[in-house]
């Protein structure tokens, strides 16, 4: 037989002008199971007023990351034997440093309207990718049947970002990493992001990276982004010259 | 929908220091940020301190007598390290942001922090058998 576990789950509530608190689910579930599957069993079976969001089941949509006790995560791939054990607590919050639409769902607008604003692109060929061999995280090795660049605008890098949660002119990682996407075709682009709210308000915490759930390394590109600006700036005095 | 649950806040800056979960290179942005506010503040002592010699030489000299203590002995001993752990951290970011070492920033930091630790000990030992 399976094994079974008793596991409760902290659920952040937000209902409109309300203050916000958490309520208490106690879950019988598999360890195998992912923690996005005892949300939608708490909404099936206890609470028809949880508010989230979520889509693909499979880690392509972005729709349903959250933070999972404290930490970023695409709750559609998080067993919750990663995150948990038997008798133990999951506490499930919204994203950070977007706004909050309901309880768990919160309103992306921004983070979309700033990819588009650097020129990000979906999907490109994987030789546009632009992450050297050596630089990917997790086991996936680059060969040319792999997705690794795209980036599922989760927002994980967003709310893990400890300078996005101060201000809301930073561009953020994810539009950063978008710029560099776009800048390794067209390296004009970069230009767009060489500003203080930019490539050179990031304070190099590497959270971005860590969390996000798609390998686009949002901390390398910030970096490689400024390597290419600083070259050029120190180029542009010999060619003045 | 309520704008204000979860807006980025520059009131938020106290999440800079809830590294708590994170990984390698928050420790080193909240510690970068924890021993910059002690220079800081090490600094302002500093100048107070200073301004004791306005008030004559037997003022500062009763002063310094008093920062012999062992306390204050181990407190210098912190603002060596703050330095030490700040200055190193800061030449990582700098090698990190001309595209040096991206790819083992993790390692470099704990590789530095160490030499910090050791060279904060050194200066421990002789700053306290001095």
């Amino acid at each position: 037989m399976a094994q079974r576990w008793t596991i409760t789950y902290e659920v952040f509530r937000k209902k409109g002008s309300h203050p916000p608190h958490f309520d208490r689910f106690k879950l019988d579930v598999s360890p195998d199971e992912y923690v996005l599957d005892g949300i939608e069993r708490i909404w099936a079976f206890h609470d028809r007023s949880l508010v989230f969001s979520h889509a693909c089941h499979h880690s392509t949509c972005g729709a349903c990351g959250m933070r999972v006790n404290g930490l970023e995560k695409l709750t559609c791939i998080t067993p919750i034997h990663k995150v948990t054990r038997d008798g133990g607590v999951i506490r499930v919050e919204p994203l950070k440093n977007f706004p909050v639409i309901s309880d768990l769902s919160v309103d992306m607008s921004l983070l979309y309207q700033r990819m588009e604003m650097v020129g990000q692109r979906s999907v490109l060929p994987i030789e546009e990718e632009g992450i050297p061999d050596g630089l990917l995280y997790g086991k996936e090795q680059k060969s040319g049947h792999l997705r690794l660049a795209d980036c599922i605008e989760c927002g994980l890098c967003m709310s893990a970002c400890p300078i996005s949660a101060t201000t809301s002119s930073y561009l953020g990682p994810a539009a950063l990493a978008g710029a560099h996407q776009h800048s390794i075709a067209d390296p004009q682009a970069a230009s767009l992001v060489d500003h203080a709210d930019g490539v050179w308000r990031c304070h190099s915490a590497f959270e971005c990276t860590s969390v996000c759930p798609s390998n686009v390394n949002p901390g390398w590109r910030i970096m490689d982004l400024r390597k290419r600006l600083i070259s050029s700036r120190i180029l542009g005095i010999f060619r003045r010259l | 929908m309520d704008e204000a649950t979860n807006k980025p806040s520059a009131s938020n800056w106290l999440t800079w220091f809830d590294a708590r979960r994170r990984d390698v290179g928050y420790w080193a942005f909240a510690l970068n940020r924890i021993t910059a506010l002690g220079l800081t503040f090490y600094l302002f002592l500093h100048l107070g301190v200073l301004s004791q010699l306005s008030q004559g030489p037997q003022a500062y000299d009763h002063f310094i007598a008093m920062m012999k203590q062992p306390l204050f002995t181990a407190g210098e001993v912190l603002v060596v390290s703050a330095g030490f752990i700040h200055g190193l951290n800061g030449i990582r970011i700098a090698l990190n942001s001309l595209g040096v070492a991206n790819a083992f920033q993790k390692a470099l930091f704990i590789a530095l922090m160490i030499v910090a630790i050791l060279v904060s000990f050194i200066f421990a030992v002789r700053m306290f058998t001095a």
